[in-house]
């Protein structure tokens, strides 16, 4: 076994241990890993320098290529801002910080193994070790019921998607013969002619719908965010979803257009997207608000997998990080706003722009990165997927998702008119510092610049996709 | 070819933005004024260049950089008749907005003149991009500054004004970004000069007018599109009006000249005759609508509805005069109406009130105000020897020239413009004064540097068009042969019925010729 191909994996399992460790070392005096923010950035790096690595392991059921580790990287910086959000969450008790990045590690880790797997039960397995550590996760603020509430929503939905996934694996396994994507490419996927397999396909696929809280599988995403902690929610609503565009990514590549499969995909997405946008229209919590703008941004990245080209699945691809990025971003400046880990509603975002200038300006451009305004990098991954999916069967759903631009400027463009126009009722509560606004310029900067040159990462993620749809 | 031996446009672009990043550093208010009032001088400098433009038609300053190379998106950036003027009137607007807003923006002075830049490099942007993509990024990132200058330095009802432009032309612009990938796939390229020698088929030309035009006519505004217009004139400060009114309404009619005739030819002679009804129905209804109000900001707001129905009407007459008129009625009107709203805001900040009967009777008290104020009014009534009469007859020559009706139908437009111009000018000079004090100083040395200019420009257009037309003619010229060859090309009639229209396809497939460029893996898998 080549250890070289599973760097990145095997550094986040060193991380993991780490901390299991000094949990189980230090116990009731743990104050809390300081050193994690350092070795979530090593982290990156180590992914980073991965980029290239190409083989497989395990009869071929883990596969180390251009897409898995595109996804590592951006799952490795996902934890890394996440890391760093949380670092001093305040409804956290210090004895249980150390568990709680244990656990939030694990979940990356499953993630990372999840963007390798290209064989049916592999993918599952992967699936469920990212999901479990996230179901202890999210009851975790101080001893508040709704995350208890949130956490039994989430582990109940979990739990009947899962039982429907697996359905839908032994559908598939009983009729294509075979667990391994590779093989799975090469047959026939239509209703007439394997009709078994084209619902078990579709169940299979729910599993990860419902990651990606995609319409109609979205019901837990407001109430969790709403529910658990604000960092807690600022992880959920990023770095699993791009577990489940990875292997959404890799199992459409036995998707073409036109197919019945493909079709579902195609109405799930245009629904997604409306409903997601109408509904967040009408939101005063912010984290709720969020929630239902991932809906639709799940819609918006289904425009890529339909089109079954290569172009489209690079363009998932690009826009699954540029969508991690902006939203890490969004839930950054919510979480320094909320100093006592209450959730923020629209009108606690009163006068952002006199308490924090900075602040309101980081918040001002992930919400227009979000809208898909220009020179963001929402524009350039959503320019990306229009134009991948043009002219290829579903150009209706092109027309479905600029007009949906339209609708989602209002709840966006709310969330800064709040900042800059409204004038702050009650007294400011938390107190930011300098070193947290610039961790939030630097952020901002990154999602100006994957606007205004999206180029060297796009290209990443066009051999990526090229490698999958040669 | 015009070659100044440095990336002229680039600079103009650019220039600004690295100056609103620099202005982060800068503490002291007076100096952030000052700063911007250098940077816009510079960038008037910078725009010299530019008079070297050589009138042959075709694109000059040209720069062209791979940029995203996996979608062939370049930086592509050209100068011609129909955005030379727009350019330099952007260029010369910064150091006067600044001048203007010296005493009249109090608060976050830094972040206005931050907006200022970014308006200014967007808005340059917009007139000069030869890449769809490109154009389409300039167009959206204008409104982001705007909408700011709105919602932060506006008027009482700056929320729901600035909401509305926000929501208006950004969902207008939705199905732009729709039409621009499906030119994308069925040209095989975002480069507009490529683009643009491509002849499509009469029904893609007929859906992607459709969601250009849409675009463009909210932009405009032209008539049932342009409620946003008059909020946004009346809650905006001084300068965002100045902005507003003579650079971001030129890019809605700019947008139909410079994309739907060359790109949707066919299209475009197909909805003329919409086009022109509408437009005259702007004309006439901005005309009557600035008749009876009582603000004076909203009333020079409702007279751009009417004096861009003009411009649009113009354009889609396809006369070589029409065509002329129009680019130089988008200059005219960004002088004159840019101008009386310096003016609205300096007798703002005396009055507090932009009402007219808080600022009647100023003849008398203000001779410097009213002398700049009659001036520009006449100018806004087309008066014989100021610029937009220039403007305002060639349109309507070359509207004759095509249906005697449409021509009979714009001139109760230009008879309204001085119903409603000299009303106003009549109250604001002679009428019973109401409100006025001994503390309202004429005009300083300050407001006479920045009305001067514009002043100077009214009379010189006005007497000597002859430099300004020679400057348009040619692109004008282009871009109508461009609409005849490419209709020639593809057989289409204005008498043929729709249902023939919908069969044409160009002779030689575009998408077929295309395809060699663009790769479309999967195509071969359907």
């Amino acid at each position: 076994m080549n250890l070289d191909l599973v760097m990145p994996e095997m550094f986040q399992l060193l991380v993991v241990a780490a901390l299991f460790v000094q949990s189980a070392v230090r116990g009731r005096n743990d104050t809390g890993p300081r050193w994690l923010p350092v070795a979530a950035i090593i982290g990156v790096a180590v992914a980073a320098s991965k980029l290239g690595a190409q083989g497989t392991l395990f009869a071929e059921a883990y596969r180390v290529d251009a897409l898995s580790q595109f996804f590592k990287l951006a799952i490795s910086l996902g934890f890394c801002v996440a890391v760093i959000n949380a670092q001093s969450q305040p409804t956290l008790e210090t004895e249980k910080r150390t568990d709680y990045f244990m656990m939030l590690g694990l979940s990356a880790w499953g993630l990372m193994l999840l963007a390798s797997a290209a064989e049916l039960i592999t993918l599952y397995l992967a699936l469920e070790l990212s999901s479990y550590s996230l179901y202890a996760l999210i009851p975790i603020r101080g001893k508040d019921k709704r995350a208890a509430e949130a956490a039994i929503k989430y582990i109940m939905f979990g739990a009947v998607v899962t039982a429907v996934a697996l359905y839908g694996l032994s559908f598939i396994m009983a009729s294509q013969h075979s667990t391994y994507i590779q093989a799975l490419m090469g047959k026939a996927w239509s209703l007439s002619e394997n009709p078994m397999a084209v619902v078990g396909l579709t169940m299979f696929l729910a599993g990860f719908f419902y990651k990606l809280a995609l319409f109609p599988f979205h019901f837990w995403c407001p109430d969790v965010y709403e529910g658990t902690s604000n960092e807690t929610a600022a992880y959920v609503a990023t770095v699993p979803k791009l577990g489940a565009v990875v292997v959404l990514v890799r199992l459409s590549s036995v998707l073409t257009p036109g197919m019945e499969v493909t079709n579902i995909l195609a109405i799930l997405a245009a629904l997604s997207m409306t409903l997601g946008n109408l509904t967040a229209l009408v939101q005063r919590d912010v984290k709720r608000l969020l929630g239902y703008s991932s809906v639709s941004h799940a819609g918006y990245v289904m425009l890529g997998l339909v089109s079954g080209t290569a172009e489209g699945l690079s363009a998932a691809t690009f826009y699954a990080l540029v969508y991690l990025l902006m939203n890490l971003t969004c839930f950054y400046v919510l979480c320094r706003i909320s100093g006592d880990g209450q959730n923020v509603t629209l009108t606690g975002l009163n006068g952002l722009h006199k308490r924090s200038p900075g602040l309101a300006l980081v918040l001002a451009v992930a919400a227009f990165a979000l809208v898909g305004l220009p020179p963001t990098a929402g524009f350039a991954g959503k320019l990306f997927l229009l134009a991948s999916a043009w002219d290829h069967g579903y150009n209706w759903l092109v027309i479905v998702a600029v007009l949906n631009t339209a609708i989602a400027i209002y709840y966006y463009l709310n969330l800064v008119r709040h900042a800059y126009t409204e004038e702050a009722v009650e007294a400011p509560t938390a107190a930011v510092t300098g070193p947290q606004v610039a961790i939030g310029g630097i952020l901002a900067a990154c999602v100006l610049l994957l606007g205004v040159l999206p180029a060297p990462i796009y290209n990443l993620a066009l051999t990526a996709g090229k490698a999958l749809l040669p | 070819m015009a070659d100044a031996g440095y990336p002229v446009l680039t600079s103009l672009i650019f220039m600004p933005l690295v100056a609103s990043v620099v202005l982060f550093f800068i503490r002291q208010d007076g100096f952030v004024r000052g700063f911007t009032l250098v940077v816009g001088i510079l960038e008037c400098l910078l725009a010299l260049p530019l008079f070297g433009y050589q009138p042959d038609g075709g694109y000059q300053f040209v720069e062209k950089a791979a940029w995203i190379p996996a979608w062939d998106i370049t930086y592509h950036l050209g100068l011609d008749g129909l955005s030379l003027f727009m350019v330099m009137l952007t260029a010369a607007l910064l150091p006067l907005c600044v001048l203007c807003s010296w005493t009249y923006i109090k608060i976050r002075i830094k972040e206005f003149h931050f907006c200022l830049l970014l308006m200014t490099s967007a808005c340059v942007g917009v007139f000069t991009a030869l890449d769809f993509v490109l154009f389409y990024i300039f167009w959206e990132a204008m409104l982001v500054p705007m909408y700011l200058l709105i919602a932060v330095w506006g008027g009482p009802e700056r929320k729901y004004a600035s909401i509305k432009f926000f929501l208006y032309t950004l969902a207008g612009s939705t199905l732009l970004l729709a039409a621009i990938v499906a030119f994308r796939t069925v040209g095989g390229t975002f480069d507009l000069t490529v683009l643009t020698g491509k002849t499509f088929s009469f029904q893609f030309q007929f859906w992607t007018f459709l969601a250009m035009a849409l675009a463009f006519a909210v932009k405009v505004p032209m008539f049932p599109l342009h409620t946003w217009l008059p909020a946004a004139h009346v809650q905006a400060p001084s300068a965002g009006s100045v902005i507003l009114a003579a650079v971001l309404l030129k890019m809605g009619t700019y947008g139909f000249l410079r994309l739907c005739l060359p790109l949707a030819p066919a299209a475009s002679v197909y909805f003329a005759p919409m086009m022109i009804a509408i437009s005259i129905a702007s004309i006439l209804y901005g005309g009557l609508i600035a008749l009876g109000q009582k603000d004076i900001k909203k009333l020079v707001a409702y007279s751009s509805v009417a004096h861009m129905g003009f411009v649009t009407l113009g354009i889609f007459v396809f006369t070589q005069r029409g065509g002329d008129g129009a680019i130089l009625q988008m200059l005219n009107h960004g002088i004159t109406t840019g101008a009386l709203f310096m003016l609205i805001g300096l007798i703002y900040e005396r009055s507090h009130s932009r009402e007219i009967a808080a600022n009647q009777g100023l003849g008398k008290y203000m001779p410097a105000f009213l002398f700049f104020w009659g001036l520009f009014s006449m100018s806004s009534l087309a008066f014989p020897g100021t610029n937009s009469f220039v403007g305002e007859v060639l349109v309507l020559a070359g509207t004759f020239e095509v249906n005697n009706w449409a021509g009979f139908l714009a001139i109760p437009g230009a008879m309204l413009a001085a119903a409603y111009m000299l009303r106003l000018l009549q109250l604001v000079a002679w009428g019973e004064p109401s409100s006025f004090k001994k503390s309202w100083l004429d005009l300083n040395g300050r407001e006479w540097i920045y009305l001067l200019p514009l002043a100077f420009l009214v009379f010189y257009i006005g007497f000597v068009p002859g430099p300004a037309l020679r400057m348009i003619s040619p692109s004008i010229k282009t871009v109508l042969t461009t609409v005849q060859d490419k209709n020639q090309a593809l057989g289409y009639r204005q008498d043929m019925p729709l249902a023939e229209c919908m069969k044409l396809e160009p002779a030689a497939k575009v998408a077929d010729g295309a395809a060699a460029g663009v790769s479309l893996p999967g195509k071969e898998r359907l």
